[in-house]
Formats: structure tokens, C-alpha cells, sequence
């Protein structure tokens, strides 16, 4: 282990690190390119370094990535990452009042808290949280999707039947193409263009940042506020926010280690699911959705530590417990390295010297992250409109096509862009299209599979309701449904009590 | 003023001479074939046994030809994305993109997907990842024959995980259980990688997979039975389906195809310098370690190739047709 350790900071894993968790910053930040565009990108350049030394570019550029998807999503209210769709919920509505450099020094502190908690749980934990990627079959996945779908009442804003009809919506946009599972051809309408479904991150970048562009178009004010104190990067200010919100912090990174060990779920489930718990967990749930610091301090340490978490099935059993991972598993595949349990024994070396270096990316992150996100408040807050909405237009358009160098993407991007627009116009906000569009698959397969499955075993009902992991997730969604109405109750209930006396 | 106009028309001479360049015929330059970088098209995510094979390709392309085998990973609906538009690149030989058989049979048997079989023409099929039957190490099933004798006294009862419906994995299934006429539950999963995790889970009672996923899998699985024809090195205690009296040998087989009316000498020269790398022992290693086999189907022989195969799958094809 001290070897490893060692391995891992020399000045050469250092400066890789630094330079990979810089890159990846600014790529994370661009709006419309993500954590696995730019895994993807820098792969090729690992192939001549050695396993260690390429594993920790990989990793840190994955780390940068991640954490910079917060800017765009603060400052320009575009989450460009999936995994940044819950940051944007408050970290847009402090940036227009004037706090969007403290969102983002926030943001800053508490993925780096996040990152390490994954790459702690790694380290020490990796073979036997392993075991819980294993114990979610089809029907837990099915389940934890219909959890997901439920947190459409905290994304909806108080308009419950319009945030029902935009996760209807999603759902059945997730429904077009040819089907993973019995490979039907569904709502293609005849062009071969439509096969291949629609591409979540195109979606993504049309559902969220073109309404944005368009309405700071047809606007005049700001877009958001200047920094209004000298010091624009408020680090102590930042640092008594998070301390105050400890319990939130280690909950959402817990929350995310163990999304991302689930291969399938990824960051955007974890953002939100931390996001709904600090919700509700919280004594002020009126001020999330208005630039709450504890939503920011949720979502950002939920999505640093799938990081960590989702390297745990990729190292352990040769599952990529996300996207990005998927990538690097191919290329330790190239790297000549045999993933799987024997891998933290027979490869150690290699393993740990990662582990480490990924724990010393996560601390560079700070430094880098803080000046990074200093001069990205300033840029954009200064920076006319004229010249921030043709230059994200262009990005938008490049991040689309370049998810699969398919121009399809971008005409669906526009498409869904202007019909997000649209609707934002009678109310509809675009998170819950999102959320039933990301969700849908997990939920259509899983319940596929698990019917199947249960036909097969003869015990339909069991399969779906005999489960203990299952009844656990069942459990949560009524949770999350019924505490609502029955809070109301107590609380009105409260009142006519007082009323009488 | 004058110097500017002067130097203007020098770039615009230099530029239509750069341009009139680029027009004169490639053909019968097969001999100097590359002289440029070449752009490999990968209609599969990195990462996926496409992109792996092809990266390990990569190295040895600069090392015979001294240009670059660029990978532009096109991914999207299992390849046919891809595959849709190749006749739509310049057909100069220095596009060239992965194809798989069966899934371009498959793909366009079963519906409409933006190309036809023909369409694709193919120059040379490098390798294939052999089918396997793969369970999980704590099953009940020590061999094939558990797993036949079980699915024959209980039909339904074996759940056999797969990547997707209609490809060659559910292909893979529907053939082996009309070898042993047992019935088996396919159950579809996105990928390769979701079924042996279910695997692993102990989800599901099986899966049909390929070698490179048993190799992977390690400790964890065993493999059953391999496709191949004789036994695989990098699994050398598992029986071939053919031992066990089950004539299968087959699986996914990946080769390099170019935009229709590409120059003949080209392809030749492209088949020459792919034939050269598969016999690179280094290459082969490289390939056997994780799974593969290395397998030379040379240009002149892709016709009768893909006639074999046509006919391999016609009969589970029809099945899985009946089935939709």
C-alpha cells in the first residue's frame, strides 16, 4: 500500500493528475460535452503510458468533468451533464441573485468532499460493496426507477399535475426506437434515423439549454448578477455554509457512493435522489428551488462520489458501474489489465496506486476548481448576451453531434429544444421530461426481465414483491409520496387544534 | 497593395493546385496505398469488443503502413446507425469502418434498418469472439449435460441471459436449443456486460455470451461450452459444443468493410496489410489472452463466407421471425 502510495505521487502522476483534472474541468464546463466525451477523448493518449499513470489521467479527467458540469449549470442554468441536472435546481437561482460564486465555490468544497468519500469507500471497501451491484436484479432496478419517477413531486415545483404530465411525456419519448428488449420498432414512423431511440444527452442539451438561450433573447435584464463583493470567490463564507450542512454533506455522498456502485443508475440519479432527501430532510423545504445552499451542497457531493463508487463494480467484478467507466474498462482491457476479484491481489500495485491517485486528483481539484470557477463567474457574469448565446449555441450543437457523430442528434437536440421552450411557456418544466426519459428504460427492462424471469421460476408475485431489497425501495417511494399529504395533515390538524383551544 | 495582390494569387494557384491534387484519380495508386491517415469507423461505443479489437489493430497498422488508423466510434441502434451510412462516405479507401456478421444478416432480415445485407461490402473478416455458454461458479450445473437434462425435464425453467432481442446471442440461443431440443427462457439484457452481471447475481440460471466474457468473468463464472473448433487457449478446461456432440461453431465475426465502389486494388491492398497484422504473433497474443480467435477470411473468400452463414442462420432466423 505505501508503495502504491508512493507510485502514485510521483511528480510525474502529479502533474498528470493536475493537468487531467484541468482538462477535464473545462470540458465538464462546456456546456454540451460530458464526462464521457472527454474520458473518451483522452484514452487513446493513455494507451503509451503506463497502466498506473494512465489510469490516474483517466480518473482525474472523469473527476474535473464531473465537478465542472457545476458551472454551467450555476451560471448559465444548462446542466450540460446529466449528473449536473440537480445542481442547477438552486445553484441557477443563487447565481441570479448575486451568490453565483459562492454556489460555485460551494459546489467546489462539496464535490471534493464527495469525491473522497467515494475514493475512501473504494479503497477500503471495494471487494465487499461490490456485493451490492450484484444484489440489485431486474426488478430492483425496476423499482428504484419508479422511486426515481416519484421524486417528479419534488421536481415539479407545487404544479404536481403538470410535473405528472411532462414525466408522461418523457416516458413515452423514451419509447421510440427499437426496443433493447423483445426489439420491436416503436414510433420510428418509418426512418431509419429514429432506431437508435433518443440519445439522452442530446436530449438533454435541447430540453434544458435551449429554452435558456431563448429566453435570454427575448429578455433584457442580466442574465445573472455581477459579483457584488470584492473578494468574488467567498471561501470562508462557503466553508461556514458546508459546516453548517454536515449531515446533508456525508448523507448525499453516502447516497452517491452507493448509486454509483449500481451500474445503470449513474450521476443523475444520484444527484436527485440526494437532492430529494436533503429536501426533505430539511427545516426550510420552502427555499429549495429558490437557491437553497444545502440543494447545491446535495446534488454536488452526491455526483463526485459516484465517481469513486462507480469504479468499484468496474474494478471488482469488470462491470462499469457508469458511462464513463465503460471506457476506461476498455482500455485496461487494452492496457493488457485482467479486472476482477483477483485484481486487488494480483495486480495490487496497479490498483492502489490508482486508488491513490484518484484520492490525490479529487485534493487538486480544490486549488484548480477554485481558480477555474473564480474566472468562470467573472467571464460569464461580465460577458454580454450577445456573445454568451451565440457561443453556447455553437457548443450545444457541437456536444450533440459529437456523442455519436451523428447529426440526427442535433435536429432532435433543436426539436426537443423548441417544444422544452414551448412548454415552459404553459408551465411545463423541463426536469420531469427528463427524468421519465432517463428513467423509462431502466424501468421498462427491468420489469421485462423480471416478469420474465418470474415466469419462468413460477413465482410472478415474489419476484416483484418477495424481495427484501425490493420492499425496501417499495417502502421509500410510498415514503416519499405519502409523507407530503400526511405532514399536511398533521400540520393542518395542528392548526384546527389551536383554533379550539 | 500590389504585393498583397500578388501574394493572394499565389495562394489561390498553390490552393487549386492543392485542390486539383486531391481530384486526380486514386485509382491504380493501390500500390502507394496509404499515403494517409485512415479513418476506421467503429459502429460501437468505446470500450465494446468492436472498439478493443480495432485499438489493438491500431498499433499495428502504423508500425506496417507508417500512417495512423484513426477510431471514430459511431455508435448507435447495435451498429445499424453505422452501417446505414457507409455507402454515404468517399469510397478513396480511406474511410473504411467494423462490420459484424451475423448481426448484418440479422439486422436486416428482421426489419427495416436502413441497409440491406449487400450493401456492405466487406474486405476481410479478422477475427471472431466465439459463443459460450457461461454460468455462474456456485451453479448446480457442473456441465452442458446438467443444463440440457435440466431444461429438458423443466422446459421454460432455465432463464438464459443475452445481450438484446434479435441478435447473435438470442441467435446463438434459439440454434443451440434446436441442437438439444430443450426450451429455454432468453432473457434480452442492454449489452453483454448487464447479463453477466445478473449472472453474477445469480439473477438469472445462464447466459449465452462469448469466451471474451467468460476470459473477463475469471473465477467468478464457468464456462460450459465454447463454439469454436477446437479448444480455446484462454479457456482450454472447457469443452468445445462439437465434444459434446453439438454441431456449433460460430459467433460473432468482425471484419473491415468499405463504401461501395471503393477501387478493387485498394481493397485487395487493405486485405493484404489486415492479413499482416492477424499474422503478427504479437497481435495474436494480444487477441488470444482476451478470448478471441484469430481467424483470416481473405477477400476472394467473403463471397462463399457469407454464403455459409446466410444459410447457418436461416433456420433460427425464421424461428425468431415466427416468434415476433
Amino acid at each position: 500500500m505505501i508503495d502504491a502510495f508512493l507510485n502514485a505521487i510521483t511528480p510525474f502522476n502529479i502533474g498528470l493528475a493536475l493537468l487531467g483534472v484541468f482538462l477535464g474541468t473545462i470540458i465538464g464546463a462546456l456546456p454540451g460535452l460530458s464526462a464521457t466525451m472527454a474520458v473518451a477523448v483522452l484514452v487513446p493518449f493513455t494507451f503509451s503510458m503506463e497502466p498506473a499513470s494512465g489510469l490516474i489521467a483517466l480518473g482525474a479527467v472523469y473527476t474535473g468533468a464531473i465537478y465542472g458540469g457545476a458551472y454551467a449549470a450555476i451560471l448559465v442554468n444548462t446542466p450540460g451533464t446529466p449528473a449536473a441536472i440537480a445542481t442547477a435546481l438552486d445553484g441557477y437561482p443563487m447565481a441570479k441573485r448575486g451568490d453565483g460564486d459562492l454556489a460555485v465555490t460551494i459546489s467546489c468544497f462539496a464535490s471534493a468532499f464527495g469525491g473522497l468519500v467515494g475514493a475512501v469507500a473504494l479503497l477500503v471497501l471495494a471487494p465487499p460493496l461490490a456485493i451490492i451491484a450484484l444484489k440489485f436484479g431486474p426488478v430492483e432496478y425496476f423499482w428504484l426507477a419508479i422511486f426515481g419517477l416519484s421524486l417528479i413531486a419534488v421536481l415539479s415545483k407545487g404544479a404536481t399535475v403538470k410535473g405528472l404530465i411532462g414525466g408522461a411525456v418523457g416516458l413515452g419519448l423514451s419509447t421510440i426506437g427499437s426496443a433493447v428488449i423483445g426489439g420491436d420498432v416503436r414510433y420510428t414512423f418509418g426512418t431509419p434515423q429514429l432506431l437508435g431511440g433518443i440519445h439522452i444527452i442530446p436530449a438533454l442539451i435541447g430540453l434544458y439549454c435551449v429554452p435558456v438561450l431563448l429566453n435570454m433573447v427575448s429578455t433584457k435584464e442580466a442574465h445573472i448578477e455581477r459579483a457584488n463583493t470584492k473578494n468574488s470567490s467567498r471561501i470562508g463564507e462557503a466553508l461556514t455554509s458546508i459546516w453548517n450542512s454536515k449531515f446533508n454533506l456525508v448523507r448525499s455522498s453516502v447516497i452517491g457512493t452507493v448509486i454509483g456502485i449500481l451500474p445503470a443508475a449513474g450521476g443523475a440519479v444520484a444527484g436527485l435522489v440526494a437532492y430529494s432527501e436533503a429536501r426533505r430532510s430539511s427545516k426550510h423545504k420552502e427555499e429549495f428551488g429558490k437557491g437553497a445552499v444545502d440543494g447545491v451542497i446535495a446534488s454536488e457531493s452526491a455526483n463526485s462520489a459516484t465517481v469513486g463508487g462507480g469504479f468499484v463494480p468496474t474494478l471488482v467484478l469488470g462491470i462499469p458501474g457508469t458511462p464513463p467507466d465503460a471506457i476506461i474498462l476498455g482500455a485496461l482491457m487494452v492496457q493488457g489489465i485482467r479486472v476482477g476479484p483477483r485484481l486487488f491481489t494480483e495486480q495490487a500495485d496497479i490498483v492502489y496506486t490508482f486508488i491513490f491517485g484518484l484520492i490525490i486528483a479529487t485534493l487538486l481539484m480544490i486549488p484548480v476548481g477554485l481558480i477555474i470557477g473564480k474566472t468562470a463567474f467573472k467571464t460569464i457574469s461580465s460577458i454580454p448576451k450577445s456573445v454568451l448565446v451565440p457561443a453556447i449555441g455553437v457548443l450545444i450543437m457541437i456536444g450533440s453531434f459529437a456523442v455519436e457523430q451523428n447529426s440526427t442528434h442535433v435536429i432532435m437536440m433543436v426539436l426537443l429544444g423548441l417544444f422544452a421552450w414551448l412548454a415552459l411557456h404553459f408551465g411545463f418544466e423541463p426536469s420531469p421530461i427528463v427524468l421519465g426519459l432517463i428513467l423509462g428504460p431502466i424501468a421498462e427492462q427491468g420489469f421485462v426481465q423480471g416478469y420474465l424471469i418470474g415466469n419462468a421460476s413460477g413465482n410472478l408475485m415474489g419476484e416483484f414483491f418477495g424481495r427484501p431489497i425490493s420492499i425496501a425501495i417499495i417502502g421509500f417511494t410510498l415514503l416519499t409520496l405519502l409523507w407530503p399529504i400526511w405532514s399536511e395533515r398533521k400540520s393542518k390538524k395542528l392548526k384546527e387544534d389551536q383554533i379550539h383551544e | 497593395m500590389n504585393l498583397n495582390r500578388r501574394l493572394f494569387a499565389k495562394i489561390l494557384a498553390s490552393a487549386s493546385l492543392l485542390f486539383a491534387s486531391t481530384l486526380v484519380p486514386f485509382a491504380a495508386q493501390a500500390a502507394d496505398y496509404p499515403e494517409r491517415d485512415v479513418t476506421y469507423v467503429i459502429p460501437y461505443n468505446p470500450g465494446g469488443e468492436s472498439d478493443v479489437t480495432a485499438r489493438m489493430q491500431q498499433k499495428f497498422f502504423k508500425e506496417l503502413t507508417g500512417h495512423n488508423l484513426i477510431i471514430l466510434n459511431k455508435p448507435g441502434a447495435g451498429g445499424a446507425t453505422a452501417w446505414a451510412q457507409l455507402n454515404g462516405f468517399k469510397a478513396d479507401g480511406y474511410t473504411i469502418m467494423g462490420t459484424i456478421v451475423p448481426h448484418i444478416i440479422l439486422q436486416p432480415a428482421m426489419k427495416e434498418v436502413g441497409y440491406q445485407t449487400e450493401d456492405i461490402t466487406n474486405v476481410f473478416f479478422f477475427h471472431y469472439t466465439p459463443d459460450a455458454i457461461i454460468v455462474n461458479a456456485e451453479s448446480e450445473f457442473k456441465t452442458l449435460q446438467d443444463l440440457v437434462d435440466f431444461a429438458s425435464a423443466n422446459p421454460g425453467a432455465v432463464t438464459m441471459g443475452g445481450s438484446g432481442t434479435n441478435t447473435a446471442n438470442h441467435l446463438a440461443a434459439e440454434i443451440v436449443s434446436g441442437l438439444t431440443s430443450t426450451v429455454t427462457t432468453y432473457i434480452p439484457f442492454k449489452g453483454s456486460a448487464p447479463a453477466i452481471t445478473a449472472l453474477l447475481g445469480n439473477q438469472i440460471k445462464s447466459v449465452m455470451s462469448y469466451t471474451t466474457q467468460g476470459v473477463k468473468a475469471g473465477d467468478q463464472v464457468r464456462s460450459l461450452a465454447v463454439a469454436t473448433e477446437k479448444r480455446h487457449p484462454a479457456l482450454p478446461d472447457v469443452p468445445t459444443f462439437r465434444e459434446l456432440g453439438i454441431n456449433h461453431v460460430g459467433g460473432a465475426y468482425r471484419g473491415v468493410a468499405v463504401p461501395k465502389g471503393t477501387p478493387e486494388d485498394i481493397q485487395l491492398e487493405l486485405a493484404k496489410i489486415l492479413a499482416e497484422i492477424n499474422a503478427n504473433p504479437e497481435f495474436q497474443k494480444l487477441m488470444l489472452e482476451a478470448g478471441y480467435s484469430v481467424i483470416d477470411v481473405s477477400h476472394e473468400q467473403i463471397p462463399t463466407f457469407m454464403g455459409q452463414k446466410a444459410k447457418t442462420y436461416a433456420g433460427a432466423i425464421k424461428q425468431l421471425k415466427a416468434k415476433q
